[in-house]
């Protein structure tokens, strides 16, 4: 990717591509799921070919999901670890919903907003793998008591609705925060974005002259 | 033969709209399943197969008379056998004919995520209709009897239609005009409730005090109905349940949370709309870069003149 002169990278290219498998999986998984889930919206059955394909291929987008997400996770745990700091940015959440930065404490390279859909779905994606087999009835159909295969199922429901609103929340974010979705696709951000959105992140990348995503990281995709 | 509105429907799986409705002078049926005149001879099993073109595939010996052991895509009704020692410590040999009980309320139709796979006629008939079905296997949760079965080749569920076909056209399931103890009646569930009382009645005064119908109250009835001796211990007939409903996991899968998710997804897309509209865009401004740039410039000095503890010069020159 073409990275402008003195601009910082936000997502290596391995990220990008990780993050886009797995938006696409999100994607088609939750138009099938809501297929099934509600009849109001079977007709997006039809976007996969009826209803016996939808139920089909499902469960095989999930599992290329799980695997996908593992790699977001072996890529953004380091990051998304906890801290005190996390806590005072919830509470000033009300400057951040107003756009007011400057009166918010500076953002390490993600927020607690991001931590916690990070978190989130890496909590609610394996109990959608584990209830989901459960309820996999080509496979699994006999494997477990039907009155384990219902539980199952009413939690498969409930996690993919929490996944759902979060993922609203996360791409509402996305298109909120101009120049994230740049960040996402292109993979890169100026260092005024880095400096109003990630002040913490900026000063440590400035502090070693490191053009990103961590202070170590050298620049080894040239500038053009 | 998907649909020939030869009956109507008075619920139609997954469908929000009323479905054709105006042939509304039908009599409920029901099958009653006298299990007292029973021999175990599966001639009914025998006719359901011929009738409906069934062939299941030749199974193994397991030291029962279930053949085969379970009901299967191509096996909708079953003898199933019970060897039960009574109280005066006597042998009863229990036959139950297996299958669907045509609920009154379906909790197969309720679950079923697929319009019109699953219908129920007014005359009570509750049936499959495969070209609709896409074999996710929820009607095997949503039943309380455990009677659907999901081809493994074709991936649609299959259970006893109860003949809808030739009900249709006034003629008695095939596993009836078989039986030959008349063991197995039909006709319209009022006839076949008021024979069950002259039979209980009957039993009652041979000494089997606890006999009595089975038409469960939990699926507001069925219509596909058991004459017992021992009413009151339905389990020891295979497993036949004491008291069926449709799963509470089920009614509120199917109840409550459909309506309140999609609100909520719907929720949270409008909170989002209403936040840009009074928030707005959170953009860089012109004095961010700045400060920006003033930072890296800084940074820079300070690491050229060695003052940075970190690394030396270099970096993004």
């Amino acid at each position: 990717m073409t990275r402008p002169r003195g601009t910082l990278i936000r997502h290596p290219t391995v990220t990008r591509i990780n993050h886009w498998i797995t938006a696409t999986c999100f994607v088609l998984l939750m138009l099938s799921g809501l297929a099934m889930f509600d009849p109001l919206l079977y007709w997006l059955s039809n976007l996969f070919g009826g209803g016996q394909w939808t139920r089909a291929v499902h469960p095989w987008i999930g599992l290329i999901l799980v695997v996908s997400y593992a790699g977001m996770i072996v890529q953004f745990w380091r990051d998304n670890l906890w801290t005190k700091d996390d806590l005072a940015w919830v509470r000033s959440f009300d400057r951040v919903l107003a756009n007011d930065e400057e009166h918010v404490p500076e953002v390490p390279r993600f927020n607690a907003g991001q931590k916690f859909v990070f978190w989130s779905m890496a909590l609610l994606i394996p109990v959608l793998l584990f209830t989901g087999l459960l309820m996999w009835e080509v496979y699994f159909g006999r494997a477990t008591s039907l009155g384990t295969q219902r539980v199952a199922i009413l939690i498969h429901s409930l996690a993919a609705i929490a996944a759902i609103i979060i993922w609203i929340t996360h791409v509402y974010a996305g298109i909120w925060v101009r120049g994230s979705v740049r960040a996402m696709t292109q993979g890169y951000v100026t260092p005024g974005w880095a400096w109003r959105h990630h002040r913490k992140w900026f000063r440590a990348l400035a502090a070693t002259g490191s053009p990103g995503p961590t202070p170590n990281a050298r620049d080894s995709e040239a500038r053009k | 033969m998907a649909d020939l509105q030869s009956q109507n429907y008075i619920r139609r799986s997954a469908s929000t709209l009323t479905p054709p409705s105006a042939r509304n002078h039908e009599d409920e049926v029901a099958k009653l399943i006298d299990v007292t005149r029973c021999i175990g001879c599966k001639a009914c099993q025998a006719a359901c197969m011929e009738w409906n073109d069934l062939r299941a595939p030749v199974g193994t010996f397991e030291g029962t008379y279930d053949n085969p052991l379970d009901l299967d895509p191509h096996t909708w009704t079953l003898m199933r056998f019970t060897e039960y020692e009574n109280e005066q410590g006597n042998l009863e040999w229990l036959i139950r004919k297996d299958g669907c009980m045509h609920c009154e309320d379906p909790g197969c139709l309720k679950a079923c995520p697929a319009p019109g796979a699953i219908v129920q006629y007014a005359n009570g008939i509750v049936d499959f209709i495969s070209e609709n079905c896409i074999g996710c296997g929820y009607c095997v949760k949503g039943c309380p009897f455990n009677i659907p079965r999901i081809s493994p080749v074709d991936h649609k569920s299959y259970k006893c239609t109860l003949c809808s076909d030739r009900v249709a056209v006034g003629l008695e399931p095939a596993c009836v005009k078989a039986c030959p103890t008349g063991a197995i009646l039909f006709g319209s569930k009022k006839d076949m409730t008021d024979w069950a009382g002259e039979r209980i009645v009957d039993l009652k005064s041979r000494g089997f005090e606890n006999a009595g119908l089975y038409d469960p109250p939990g699926v507001d009835g069925t219509h596909v109905m058991y004459v017992l001796h021992h009413a009151d211990k339905p389990s020891i007939y295979a497993g036949l349940p004491e008291n069926p409903k449709i799963s509470a996991t089920v009614e509120f899968w199917k109840g409550l949370i459909k309506p309140v998710a999609l609100a909520g997804i719907a929720a949270s897309v409008v909170a989002g709309f209403l936040h840009w509209v009074i928030a707005g865009p959170n953009k860089v401004q012109p004095e961010d870069e700045r400060q920006a740039e003033h930072l890296l410039s800084e940074e820079r000095r300070k690491r050229e003149s060695g003052e940075n503890p970190y690394i030396g010069g270099g970096g993004a020159a």
